[in-house]
């Protein structure tokens, strides 16, 4: 072939890294949004990590954020941020002798952390074994869609599955955006705005505790629970990820109200507290009872006790 | 414990006359370590008994009639079912039959029913312990703040403690029935927690 072809039809040399800066900057004009978008717009466009915000930035997020929500809900939020407090690492116990799956804490939590009514979204999930069940990590071997006039039956127990809060949790190493991490006290949060909702954590996570906003949520206006963390039950975005923080808007304030399932549970099935106060309640049962963790041979190490007080 | 070994030491010195005296006196203070055997009851909010309607005190009714301590069919409190040991036990086992206002520890120590723990706490040790520690039971307040604690009979009745069964909250859609009603116009489903009374109370027919 004669050398000269190599050159392009109109005979003039363009250097293949000249042509993609160009494409670049042209398509980069196609993809900016017209020009009367309004100033929130770009705040929202180019906010920060949330692990990145100064307090005065953060501030003016939270701010832009109620305003928003105001406008899509009619509802005032009260967004907060509120820090982890010094030693203290939050532990969850449940008792499987007590729970007679009446999934009161299902519903407690749906209007505690403002889960989507439709599509639905349950952070809790509680299953039903029969009893004799050799393996409770199977979840496969089990069912949640169990629905008698009356529980507990007597053939079954039952096992409430919500995050386990680990301590080494596969969900933030796979996350390619860094949106979720384990904040210092333990809890695993989520920053909506930074999830790009590619699942990769739901896949990861060995107990099927993170939710998927598959349409954008909805929440009746009157049943809406204004008092919101930022990491935690603030409304979210279709197309995030989502789960259970302990009800991080309740126990991070000083003093901190018990998460919502706790308080709900007709059997007192539900214990939380600090594991390094040696006498709190999660300590007395780590302690006293016999007491495992969900999948322990994963090494994810979690924070969340099942046990059995008799 | 030290206070009565003091005592023994002293007595040797003191002579058997006075032993029947320190005896009694050692014996008044093994009363007392019972008498505040609840000692270690946290002191936290307990919320008052869940008295029936109108049925305390008792004596409004029982001051002026006289104690009968057979075992028989009441004529009265026919909605109480005795369902707790039954073939050991009967009314005035733990109701004080002179002063019915008071309940009736074995030792014979009267007590109120806002103390009704003592009473449940004679039998069943290891719940009495776990419910101190704050383990047995429904706990409400604040993780490292006041609590709240409910005295056992706000969850069992005293009179057949067994837990009633309750009707569950509805299951999660199967994704088999997922519906696509992502429309403005549909009614968005409601919480059912919030159709169900609260708190709920887990006494079957009768309170107390």
């Amino acid at each position: 072939m004669p050398k000269k072809n190599t050159k392009n039809p109109c005979s003039k040399t363009v250097r293949r890294r000249t042509f993609l800066k160009g494409a670049a900057v042209g398509l980069a004009s196609f993809a900016l949004p017209p020009a009367q978008a309004d100033a929130t717009f770009w705040e929202s466009f180019f906010q920060k990590h949330f692990r990145e915000m100064n307090e005065d930035e953060l501030k003016s997020v939270m701010t832009r954020l109620e305003e928003e929500y105001r406008e899509e809900y009619d509802v005032q939020f009260n967004i907060k941020a509120t820090k982890p407090i010094d030693g203290v690492q939050y532990g969850y116990g449940l008792d499987l002798s007590r729970c007679i799956g009446c999934r009161r804490c299902v519903y407690a939590c749906v209007g505690e952390n403002n889960q989507s009514r439709d599509p639905q979204i349950h952070w809790i999930s509680v299953l039903q074994f029969e009893k004799g069940h050799k393996w409770v990590n199977i979840f496969e071997e089990a069912t949640k869609y169990y629905n008698p006039n009356e529980v507990p039956e007597e053939e079954y127990f039952y096992m409430p599955v919500q995050c386990q809060q680990c301590e080494n949790p596969p969900c933030v190493k796979v996350c390619p955006t860094k949106a979720t991490w384990k904040e210092r006290d333990g809890i695993t949060v989520v920053d909506y705005n930074w999830c790009i909702g590619c699942r990769y954590c739901m896949a990861a996570c060995p107990y099927g505790a993170r939710r998927f906003n598959w349409g954008k949520p909805r929440v009746s206006k009157e049943e809406y629970n204004a008092d919101v963390h930022y990491l935690g039950n603030r409304p979210r975005y279709k197309g995030v990820v989502e789960k259970c923080t302990f009800c991080i808007q309740r126990t991070r304030e000083e003093p901190g109200r018990y998460p919502a399932c706790v308080e709900i549970c007709p059997v007192g099935a539900r214990k939380f507290g600090n594991l390094l106060d040696p006498h709190s309640e999660i300590r007395y049962c780590i302690e006293n009872k016999r007491v495992f963790r969900l999948k322990e041979d994963l090494n994810t190490s979690p924070k969340f006790y099942y046990f059995f007080a008799t | 414990m030290v206070f009565n070994m003091l005592k023994i030491r002293s007595i040797k010195s003191a002579g058997w006359k006075r032993m029947g005296v320190y005896f009694v006196l050692s014996a008044v203070l093994i009363m007392n370590a019972n008498l505040f055997a609840a000692d270690d009851i946290p002191d936290y909010f307990v919320p008052p008994p869940p008295f029936s309607e109108d049925i305390f005190p008792c004596s409004d009714c029982h001051a002026d009639m006289e104690v009968n301590e057979t075992r028989r069919e009441l004529d009265a409190h026919e909605d109480i079912v005795l369902k707790h040991a039954e073939g050991q036990r009967w009314c005035l086992d733990c109701h004080n039959p002179n002063d019915r206002d008071r309940l009736r520890l074995v030792s014979g120590q009267l007590i109120s029913f806002e103390e009704s723990y003592s009473l449940c706490g004679q039998c069943h040790g290891t719940i009495f312990r776990d419910w101190k520690a704050g383990v047995h039971g429904t706990r409400t307040g604040f993780w490292n703040g006041t609590k709240q604690y409910r005295l056992c009979v706000h969850c069992h009745n005293p009179h057949s403690p067994r837990f009633q069964p309750l009707e569950p909250l509805p299951p999660p859609i199967r994704p088999d029935d997922l519906k696509f009603t992502q429309s403005q116009g549909t009614e968005i489903p409601k919480n059912p927690l919030n159709s169900i009374s609260k708190p709920e109370s887990n006494h079957a027919k009768e309170k107390h």
